[in-house]
C-alpha cells in the first residue's frame, strides 16, 4: 500500500505535482472533449506547439513564460482565421504553415539561449515536479473559469458540434463561439504547459477525450470518463516516474495515451463477441 | 399580418455567382410551398437564403416580416445531414432537446411546456421508444426522423426543410405527412425542397428550377409533362386516375445512349 501512497505523502513536490496534473486533466477533459467532437485536433495541437516561440522569447527575456505562451496562441488563432477568410485556403493548410513556422521560430529564439537543451525541452515536457503553489492557484483559477465557459456555454457548443448551421438558425452565431472554443483551447494549453509540457499537453487533450467518446453515450458523460482517465493518467504516472526514475510528464501522457488503446481494444473486442456481430459473420 | 416569407427580385448563390435570379414569390401564413429541381438547381441555396445563412446577391428577401435569419425561435430549419451529427455521443431525447434551445437562449430553463414538446415531436415522428437510444446507434431512415422532430419541437411558423423525406420508410414518409398537416392546420407554412413530386402536389405552390425558373404556380400549372421534361429531361405522361392525377415516367435521359430503346414506368407517383 506504501507504494501507492507514500510518494504523495513524503513529498511534498510529488503532492504538488499531483493536484496540478489533476487540474490539467480536468482542464483538457472539459477542452479536449470539444476538440475532439469538432474536430479540432489539428489545430489544438498547432496552438501547443505555436506557443513555443512566444514561451521561449519570453523566458529569454526574463518575462513569464505564460504570457509569452498566450501571445504565441493568440498569433496562431489570429494568424489561421485571416488566411482562412481572406484566402481559398483550407483551415490545414492555414494551420499547417503557422504551425511549422511558429515552431521553426522558437527553436531559432531558443538557440539563442545559453542553456538551449535545458530550455526547449523545459517548454516540450514541462517540469510538473517544479510546480509551486501559485502554479496551483493560476491552474485552479483556469479550470473554474474553463469549466463555468463550458456550463454557461452548454447549448451553443453541442449545437456547433451538432451542426454549425443549426447553431445559426437557433440564434448562436457558429463563427463567434468557434472563436470561444479556441480560446478555450488556447487557455487550456496556456495553463497547461508548465506542467506537462507545450508538447505533451496535445496528448492530455485528446486521449482521454478519445477515450471517453469510445465509452459515452452523452457529451457529459464524455467528459466525466475524460476526467476521470485522464486523472488516473496522471496518478499512474506520477507513480512510475517516482519508483523507476522516469521522466515525470512523458509518464503521465505515455500513461494517457496507452489508456486510449485500451478502452480501444476492450471495445473492439465487445463489439466481435456481441451476438450481432457473431450473426453476422455465421 | 406579415407573409411568411415574401421574396422580390431575389437572386441567390455563393460570392457574386447567382445559381438563380429573379424569384418572386409571397407565401402566406398556412401555406405550403414546394421547391422542385433538378441536382444543383438552387433549391438548397434559395433555402438558406430564406434562413440568413447566406445573404441575397440581390432583390430581397423578407421572412415574417423582417430581414432572414432574425427570428430564431419562430424559424425550424432542416438542413441537408452534416456529417459529424451521427458520430456525436448523443442520445436521441438529446437531439430533440435541441430544438427548444433558440427559444430558451442561453440561460433558460427548460420548463414543463418545453419537455411536452420534445415528447410529443418524438411521438410524432414515432419515435417515443428510441429516446434513449444513441443517435450514433440509429439507422439513416431513424436519424431522419430525429431530425425532424428536432423540427416539430421547436414549433415554428415556418418549416424549412431540405429534402425532409431522404431516407424514410413508408411509416416515417406519413408521420412526415402529419408532422407538416398539423403545423400548416395550426397556421405555420412549410417551405420544402424536395425530389418528390407527389409531396410537391399537396402543396399550394409550387418552384420548379433548373438553374433558372421554370415554371411558378399551383401544383397543377407547374407540375406538367412539359414542365418536368424542360427540367429534368424525363418524359412523364399524365394519367387520369380516378379522382387524382398520375405522372408516370415513359422515358429516362439518355436511354437511348445505352441502347435500351425506351425506359417504361420507372416511377409511379400518386397524388
Amino acid at each position: 500500500m506504501t507504494w501507492f501512497v507514500t510518494p504523495f505523502t513524503d513529498n511534498t513536490f510529488m503532492m504538488r505535482a499531483l493536484l496540478a496534473g489533476v487540474l490539467v486533466a480536468l482542464l483538457c477533459a472539459v477542452a479536449g472533449t470539444f476538440v475532439v467532437l469538432r474536430g479540432l485536433a489539428f489545430i489544438g495541437d498547432a496552438l501547443a506547439h505555436g506557443v513555443l516561440p512566444g514561451v521561449a522569447g519570453a523566458l529569454l527575456l526574463g518575462a513569464p513564460g505564460m504570457i509569452g505562451a498566450a501571445v504565441g496562441s493568440a498569433v496562431m488563432i489570429v494568424g489561421v482565421s485571416a488566411i482562412t477568410h481572406r484566402t481559398r485556403l483550407s483551415s490545414d493548410t492555414a494551420i499547417g504553415l503557422l504551425f511549422v513556422g511558429m515552431l521553426a521560430l522558437g527553436v531559432i529564439i531558443v538557440s539563442r539561449s545559453d542553456s538551449f537543451n535545458g530550455d526547449i525541452i523545459r517548454i516540450l515536457f514541462g517540469e510538473i515536479l517544479g510546480i509551486d503553489s501559485s502554479d496551483l492557484l493560476v491552474l485552479l483559477a483556469a479550470t473554474v473559469v474553463i469549466a463555468a465557459l463550458a456550463v454557461v456555454f452548454a447549448r451553443p457548443f453541442l449545437l456547433l458540434c451538432f451542426d454549425p448551421e443549426q447553431a445559426d438558425v437557433a440564434g448562436f452565431r457558429a463563427s463567434r463561439y468557434h472563436v470561444v472554443m479556441l480560446v478555450m483551447v488556447a487557455t487550456t494549453v496556456v495553463v497547461s504547459f508548465q506542467a506537462v509540457g507545450t508538447l505533451l499537453v496535445f496528448g492530455m487533450l485528446i486521449a482521454p477525450a478519445g477515450a471517453g467518446a469510445l465509452l459515452a453515450r452523452r457529451v457529459t458523460a464524455m467528459m466525466a470518463w475524460a476526467a476521470g482517465l485522464g486523472s488516473a493518467s496522471v496518478y499512474i504516472g506520477l507513480l512510475l516516474s517516482y519508483h523507476f526514475d522516469l521522466a515525470a510528464g512523458a509518464s503521465i501522457v505515455f500513461v494517457t495515451v496507452c489508456m486510449f488503446f485500451v478502452v480501444f481494444t476492450v471495445q473492439v473486442l465487445r463489439a466481435a463477441s456481441s451476438p450481432s456481430a457473431s450473426a453476422a459473420s455465421a | 399580418m406579415s407573409a411568411a416569407v415574401e421574396c422580390a427580385h431575389l437572386s441567390v448563390g455563393y460570392g457574386q455567382h447567382a445559381v438563380v435570379e429573379g424569384i418572386d414569390v409571397v407565401l402566406e401564413p398556412g401555406q405550403a410551398l414546394a421547391l422542385v429541381g433538378t441536382n444543383g438547381s438552387g433549391k438548397s441555396t434559395l433555402l438558406k437564403t430564406i434562413m440568413g445563412l447566406i445573404d441575397p446577391i440581390a432583390g430581397t428577401c423578407r421572412v415574417l416580416g423582417g430581414q432572414p435569419g432574425t427570428q430564431h425561435a419562430r424559424v425550424a430549419y432542416l438542413g441537408q445531414a452534416h456529417p459529424s451529427r451521427s458520430v456525436l455521443p448523443l442520445q436521441a431525447l438529446d437531439v430533440v432537446k435541441m430544438g427548444r434551445y433558440a427559444s430558451l437562449g442561453l440561460f433558460g430553463r427548460a420548463g414543463t411546456r418545453d419537455r411536452a414538446l420534445v415528447r410529443d415531436a418524438l411521438e410524432q415522428m414515432g419515435i417515443g421508444h428510441l429516446a434513449a437510444a444513441p443517435l450514433r446507434s440509429l439507422s439513416g431512415g431513424q436519424q431522419q426522423r430525429v431530425f425532424l422532430a428536432q423540427v416539430a419541437a421547436r414549433e415554428g411558423d415556418i418549416l424549412v426543410l431540405d429534402e425532409p423525406t431522404a431516407g424514410l420508410d413508408l411509416s416515417g414518409a406519413a408521420a412526415y405527412r402529419d408532422l407538416v398537416s398539423k403545423a400548416l392546420a395550426r397556421g405555420a407554412s412549410v417551405v420544402t425542397a424536395t425530389h418528390d413530386i407527389a409531396d410537391a402536389q399537396t402543396c399550394d405552390q409550387v418552384v420548379l428550377l433548373a438553374g433558372r425558373i421554370v415554371a411558378q404556380g399551383t401544383p397543377q400549372q407547374v407540375l406538367t409533362a412539359d414542365h418536368l421534361l424542360d427540367a429534368f429531361g424525363i418524359v412523364l405522361q399524365s394519367v387520369e386516375h380516378q379522382s387524382h392525377q398520375d405522372l408516370i415516367i415513359t422515358e429516362l435521359p439518355h436511354a437511348h445512349d445505352h441502347g435500351h430503346g425506351h425506359e417504361h414506368d420507372h416511377g409511379h407517383r400518386h397524388d
